[in-house]
Formats: C-alpha cells, sequence, structure tokens
C-alpha cells in the first residue's frame, strides 16, 4: 500500500475522543457548572428586578454619607488598632506555637527516627483546615465576644500554616553545620540554636511577614461573626441599620487593607531589585 | 598570640558563652516593651479561658463533640449542604470568570496597537489603567463584605454567595490573567500585530496558547479557595455549609458541629487533592 507523501488531504482529528484527557476534562467542568447552576436555586429574577436595583441605589445612597463625627472617629481609630493589634498578637503566637510544633515535625537530620513527625503533622493540617472564621466563633464559647478570641483564631489558624512552612524549611536546610557540630558532640538544642535557625531564619521571617499581612486582611472581617475588631463594628452597626456608621467602617477597611496591600507590594519591590 | 585575638581559647567560661548576648537581650526587652500596648488592645487575657464560668460551658461544648451525630437524617442534610458549598464556588467561579476574562483582556498592553510604534495613544492607555484600578477595587473587598452587602439586597440564601465570589474574585482573576499574559514571550503576538491581524485573533493565535496551561492552573487554583471561602460566607447567612455551621453552634449543638467540622475538613482536603492533582496534569 502506497502512502501519500504529505496528509493534505487528512481529516481534522474528531472533535470528542475516549482517549482525550483534555476533552473529560472540558466535559467535566461543563458538567460540574451546569449542575451547580441547577441545583442552587439562585434568585436571578428577584437579584435583577426593579425592586432590586432600588434597594441597591438607596443602599449605596445611604453609604455616601459617612459619619464624621470626632467621637465617632475615635471609637473607629481603636477598632483599627484593635484589628493592627489582633493581627499582630495572633501572628506572634502562632510562630511561636509554629516553631514549637516544627521541631517534632521535621526530619531534621539523616537517621533522624522523628517518631513525633506524623502526628504533629496531622495536628498542623487540622489547625490549617479550619478557616480563622470558623475557630474565631468556635473560641466565642470559650473566650467570649471581643477581640480576645479573634486573637485566638488568627494564632490557631496561621500556626497549622506556619508550623508546616517551618517544618519544611527546617527539612530542606543544608546538612553540613549542623553535621559538623553534631560530629563534635554538641548537644540537639545548641545544634538547632547555632546551625539550623541560623541557616533558616531569613526564611522564617519572610514567611512570618507574609502571614501578617494576610492576617490584617483576614483580622478586618473576622469581627463580623463577634470576635472584635473593625468586623465587630461593622456587624454591630449593620444590624441596627446605622448606616452614615457602617458606611465609615467600610471605608476604614478598604482604607487598611488597601495600606497594607500597597505597603506590601513596595517592600517586595524595595527587597527584590 | 592567637590567644589575644580570641580570648575564649583558653577560657571555657567565655567559650560557651553567646557572643552576640548583648544585642539578643537588647532586642528582646525592646520587642517586649513594643508588645505591651498591643496584649492591651487585643484584650490578651488567656486566664478567662480557665475561669469556671467560661471553661465549664466550654468543656460542656466539647464533651458534646464525641461522638458526632450520624444518624441518616442529619448525614443527608450534611451531605446536601457541601454540595451546596461547593456549587456556590462552582458557579461563583463561573461569574468571576464571565467578569474576569473581558476585563482582562481590556487590560493587557501587549495587544495595543498604537504601542507597537512608540508610545500607546492617549485614550487606550487611560482606559487599561481605568480597567486595571476597576479590577484592583473589586480584588480588595472582601468577599465576606460583599456577602454582608448582598444579604441585605437579595436576603438570606445562595444567591448572596455566589455573587459575593464571583465579584471578589472577577477582580483577583482578572488582575492575575492580566499579569500572566503580560509576563510571557510576546514575540508572536506582536509579528501577528504588526502583520494586520486583529486584536481578538493575535490573542486566540498567539498570548492565549503560549499561556493556556499557566491560566487554567491559576483558575483551578482559585476554584480551590473559592470552596474554603463559600464555606465561610454561610457564617453571614449565604448557605452553604458554614450556614447549618453557624445555626448548631449557636444552639451550642456540640455533636452537630463535630460532624460538620470533620466534613469541612475532609472537603476542604479533598479540594486541595484535586486541584493539586489536575494541576500537577496542566503543568
Amino acid at each position: 500500500m502506497k502512502r501519500a507523501a504529505n496528509e493534505v488531504y487528512k481529516l481534522p482529528p474528531p472533535l470528542f475522543d475516549a482517549r482525550c484527557a483534555a476533552c473529560w476534562f472540558v466535559l467535566g467542568v461543563v458538567a460540574l457548572v451546569g449542575l451547580s447552576f441547577w441545583s442552587l436555586d439562585l434568585q436571578w429574577a428577584q437579584f435583577l428586578s426593579w425592586q432590586a436595583f432600588a434597594k441597591m441605589g438607596k443602599f449605596l445612597g445611604e453609604l455616601l454619607q459617612p459619619e464624621t463625627s470626632p467621637a465617632f472617629l475615635d471609637k473607629l481609630m481603636v477598632a483599627t488598632l484593635e484589628t493592627l493589634a489582633m493581627s499582630a498578637v495572633g501572628t506572634l503566637l502562632a510562630v511561636m506555637l509554629g516553631l514549637a510544633l516544627a521541631l517534632p515535625a521535621s526530619k531534621t537530620f539523616e537517621g533522624d527516627p522523628a517518631r513525633w513527625r506524623a502526628l504533629t503533622r496531622l495536628l498542623l493540617n487540622t489547625l490549617r483546615s479550619v478557616p480563622e472564621l470558623v475557630w474565631a466563633a468556635l473560641l466565642l464559647i470559650a473566650a467570649g465576644l471581643g477581640p480576645f478570641a479573634g486573637t485566638l483564631a488568627l494564632g490557631l489558624h496561621t500556626t497549622g500554616v506556619l508550623g508546616r512552612l517551618f517544618a519544611e524549611a527546617i527539612e530542606n536546610v543544608p546538612p553540613g553545620p549542623g553535621f559538623a557540630l553534631r560530629a563534635r558532640g554538641v548537644g540537639e538544642s545548641r545544634v538547632f540554636l547555632y546551625a539550623t535557625l541560623a541557616q533558616v531564619l531569613p526564611q522564617l521571617m519572610s514567611y512570618t511577614l507574609y502571614r501578617w499581612e494576610n492576617n490584617i486582611r483576614a483580622a478586618a472581617v473576622l469581627g463580623v461573626v463577634g470576635a472584635g475588631g473593625l468586623g465587630q463594628m461593622l456587624a454591630f452597626h449593620m444590624g441596627l441599620f446605622q448606616m452614615d456608621e457602617t458606611s465609615s467602617v467600610l471605608i476604614a477597611m478598604l482604607v487598611l487593607v488597601a495600606l497594607v496591600d500597597a505597603l506590601s507590594f513596595a517592600s517586595r519591590r524595595w527587597l527584590t531589585h | 598570640m592567637t590567644n589575644s585575638l580570641n580570648p575564649s581559647i583558653g577560657n571555657p567560661a567565655a567559650a560557651r558563652r553567646d557572643p552576640a548576648w548583648r544585642g539578643r537581650v537588647f532586642w528582646a526587652l525592646a520587642a517586649l516593651v513594643m508588645l505591651w500596648p498591643m496584649l492591651v488592645l487585643s484584650e490578651f487575657k488567656p486566664w478567662v479561658l480557665v475561669e469556671p464560668g467560661a471553661l465549664k460551658p466550654t468543656l460542656h461544648f466539647l464533651g458534646d463533640f464525641f461522638p458526632p451525630k450520624m444518624n441518616s437524617e442529619f448525614l443527608t442534610m450534611v451531605a446536601r449542604e457541601t454540595w451546596r458549598t461547593v456549587a456556590i464556588a462552582t458557579a461563583g467561579l463561573t461569574l468571576a470568570l464571565v467578569l474576569a476574562v473581558p476585563l482582562a483582556l481590556l487590560s493587557v498592553r501587549v495587544l495595543s496597537i498604537s504601542a507597537l510604534t512608540g508610545r500607546m495613544a492617549l485614550l487606550p492607555g487611560v482606559l487599561r489603567q481605568a480597567v486595571r484600578w476597576l479590577l484592583i477595587v473589586l480584588r480588595s473587598v472582601p468577599e465576606l463584605i460583599w456577602a454582608l452587602v448582598f444579604v441585605r439586597v437579595v436576603g438570606l440564601g445562595p444567591t448572596a454567595g455566589v455573587l459575593a465570589i464571583g465579584l471578589t474574585y472577577g477582580g483577583m482573576l482578572g488582575k492575575v490573567y492580566a499579569e500572566i499574559l503580560e509576563s510571557g514571550e510576546t514575540h508572536a503576538t506582536r509579528s501577528l500585530l504588526h502583520n494586520g491581524s486583529g486584536r481578538l485573533q493575535a490573542f486566540l493565535y498567539a498570548l492565549l496558547p503560549q499561556n493556556a496551561g499557566e491560566l487554567t492552573s491559576y483558575t483551578v487554583y482559585r476554584w480551590e479557595c473559592a470552596i474554603r471561602s463559600s464555606a465561610v460566607l454561610g457564617f453571614v447567612g449565604a448557605g452553604g455549609l458554614g450556614q447549618q455551621m453557624d445555626a448548631s453552634m449557636k444552639m451550642f449543638n456540640g455533636s452537630e458541629v463535630a460532624t460538620m467540622l470533620l466534613v469541612f475538613m475532609a472537603l476542604v482536603g479533598l479540594a486541595d487533592r484535586v486541584s493539586a492533582w489536575l494541576r500537577r496534569g496542566l503543568a
């Protein structure tokens, strides 16, 4: 049988082929999206109705007159500082707990039995997979309303995140200096302080700063379940339909988030250039 | 001779001492002084946790966690709410794509025809910058705030959650799409534009095929994040697992909360695995 020198007249490949992974992927995505829209009774009609637009317009109109009396602004300032303090203390708590858990969660040298590795990792994953807001709602029962519950919630979730990152950083450290100290009979704690920690410290710092930035953003909204800071103020005033105050709190929140974004962008640019 | 350079040799006490201890002690004290107002502001009082008034309900609530509630009626409800959580995330992300793709296309500088020969013209430049700012504004309002606002307008239920995720993630996806499209090699795009192809053609035949893998992988990652946040949005009344969890917590029903927490962790873990697997397949 003679083959054509070129395959100009060959038909294009069929659109669907049972062995084509991309086709199955697309089909799966389409099915998932279709099922999602179908199963949720979304009230588009209600949302796109004239009434809803009027409501939205009225709502936005009310937001245009922020409350600016000095007494209220003082309260807002305190809430903003509270949000910042929550994020800072929560992150600090997480650094300490995370480092304490990262040590048993990492295999530091060849032949290290690392007995607690699996168990600590499971604990870290559990802490990490529950979001800050759920932690806050759970902790309200133990710590009561207010910023302390929010701080603990941020701390617990961030412990999971940082602990895992720290453990990975510790495991990936070049083994030379630690080996040199161990060969001379230096104890484990001093090996950690003078070889491992010294090498991973810049990485730990950058992880911590990155999480702190995240936590400021999280702390701003965390309060809507009652855990202090700007969020609690927002939920309070919105619940009472005090739109002027709500608007001021919203503006304060957006300014805080935008400032953090701008600062982190600027510092990243400064560090990399 | 060497001893005068390094006094620690021959002096075992000095050898054991940390050479930088003065700096360390100073900075530790300075940090403590800085920390104090922070602790006051965040009302950091760990002892309230063990006060009998707080400890008793906590222990009662935690004791109720075991055994988690497992009857079939409740499990069916949890399964339905879990699906709703996934569905809110998926529908929200679809909405976000509808928003993000046109906006990203509008803001990509590589597709500017006037920029091929020198500076971009004034009007397209202003338009691109305006779209960019719109994306940043959409992204910087947390989805929880959008959800609070939409719950006010459309009432309790999944519509508010879908809209909230759609708007925030629309901003995120649009901004990152534009960044991905601009970061790669632009030679093919520019030669198509130079030879007279339209902007959409240049996008479809040069920019998109070059970056398709990265774009899809980022979208899958964001889908995973959307599942996490859709579960949380329920706490302000936007439907799904979060709303049920909130209701059970308010009734101090530990066994229900325990089941839902387990399901929630399993869902997040599963989304994590699926997304990692898909992204590995795409890379």
